[in-house]
């Protein structure tokens, strides 16, 4: 058994984990909280910009830009948004693991993929197994704003324009609750699927025309899509984190009882043993 | 008077939403000046400032880019970033423009020098909308 000293030590250390989990539980609290008020500004944006490219599109099929069209695949690109610290539960380990199995089905070589990643664990995973990053950004914001990422999605709408890549997939994790999220994976380019169903229709006159609307429009459209797939990986972030350190604190805690518990023992072990050692020398004196 | 109501939208959030007389903006065709009762009609913006006019007064809003949709009851901007005159950080916009001033001087390659033209473009756009004020 161990000692009464080793015990207290260990408890003393237990309890001193569990304030810095529960401190990072409330930083992550509040962080979510923000988050979500992120997300939710950019809902509007989000909507106006559907319903005028999904009027765009269904109205006039004679319209054609390379982004709404299909070809010939010959290099894909993944953006992977992960975060840049770990203690967040699965949540990398969970997009990570999907894009990898998802890579190793899909391509031969290196030379039909590279990987955009957003967020430092999924730099050094992808470095780490020498797959190609063409681009990277890390050290976003906890609160991120669109100025941020600006130029990585605006290069990588690029690099689909100028026919580097042929399509582009984003892998994040999706918000869905605080103690659930869920690993998504979308098609960005090319937009295939913009549905313009259950939204209202409006036909618009187009000044210049439909085409250089579309030139305008598409780019900022993907480049939107990426910002609003990084609000809701922030989003999931602090709602992994949050629960990773809630299940930490709780498990520390537990550890606590029961090391309270050993020690509680060990000391009336002790105890007995004393009393029994002087009761017997008493009785030898006799 | 009739009112039509305008707002502007950016991904970091709604930045301005409330009633006005007459909407004018530099599209990238020429300038377009919106009144109440308009057709339906989208155009895409330039660099510049859109003027939004109420009881005589104008008020500026810089729009980086983006794109117009108009509604009979309605004006909606969608920009990348827009900025109301009070919001602009003046000494951001002023260091962007020297930056941007400096790369087109060093004269690299095409897509370097596009971007550097943007940017001063943005900046200087920034810097006469916070000036007006």
């Amino acid at each position: 058994m161990a000692s009464l000293r080793d015990i207290k030590g260990r408890i003393n250390s237990t309890k001193k984990t569990m304030q810095i989990t529960k401190a990072m539980e409330m930083v992550s609290a509040s962080k979510l909280n923000r988050a979500e008020q992120n997300a939710k500004a950019f809902v509007p944006y989000m909507e106006k910009m559907q319903e005028v490219v999904a009027s765009i599109a269904s109205g006039n099929t004679g319209v054609e830009h390379p982004m709404l069209k299909a070809r010939p695949v010959k290099k894909t690109g993944y953006i992977v948004i992960t975060s840049d610290r770990g203690l967040a539960g699965a949540y990398n380990s969970n997009v990570l693991r999907k894009v990898y199995q998802t890579i190793q089905e899909r391509h031969q070589s290196t030379d039909e993929y590279t990987v955009i990643a957003i967020g430092k664990v999924g730099r050094e995973f992808f470095k780490k197994r020498n797959m190609p990053v063409a681009k990277e950004i890390i050290g976003l914001a906890d609160q991120p704003n669109f100025a941020d990422i600006q130029t990585i999605a605006s290069e990588t709408v690029e690099m689909y324009a100028s026919e580097e890549i042929d399509e582009l997939y984003l892998y994040y994790n999706h918000f869905v609750s605080a103690i659930s999220q869920v690993v998504t994976e979308k098609k960005l380019l090319p937009l295939t699927d913009i549905n313009p169903e259950g939204q209202k229709q409006t036909s618009y006159e187009y000044e210049p025309d439909e085409e250089a609307i579309l030139k305008v429009l598409l780019p900022q459209y993907a480049e939107s899509l990426i910002y609003g797939a990084l609000l809701d990986g922030k989003a999931s972030e602090h709602a992994a984190r949050m629960t990773a350190m809630k299940n930490a604190t709780d498990n520390a805690s537990e550890m606590i009882d029961t090391l309270t518990l050993s020690y509680n023992r060990a000391r009336q072990a002790s105890i007995t043993q004393e009393i029994s050692e002087i009761v017997s020398g008493a009785a030898a004196l006799e | 008077m009739k009112t039509l109501t305008v707002s502007v939208v950016t991904p970091d959030g709604p930045v301005l939403e409330d009633q006005y007389e007459m909407v004018s903006c530099k599209a990238e065709s020429g300038e377009l000046g919106i009144l109440p009762g308009h057709i339906p009609l989208v155009a895409p913006l330039a660099i510049s400032a859109v003027r939004l006019k109420k009881d005589n007064k104008t008020e500026k809003i810089a729009v980086s880019g983006g794109f117009l949709e108009v509604r009979p009851d309605k004006v909606t901007v969608l920009a990348q970033a827009a900025e109301k005159p009070s919001d602009i950080d003046v000494e951001r916009a002023r260091k962007a423009k020297e930056r941007a001033e400096r790369r087109l001087q060093a004269k690299q390659d095409d897509i370097d020098f596009k971007r550097a033209e943007l940017a001063l473009k943005r900046a200087l756009n920034r810097l006469d909308v916070a000036q007006s004020e």
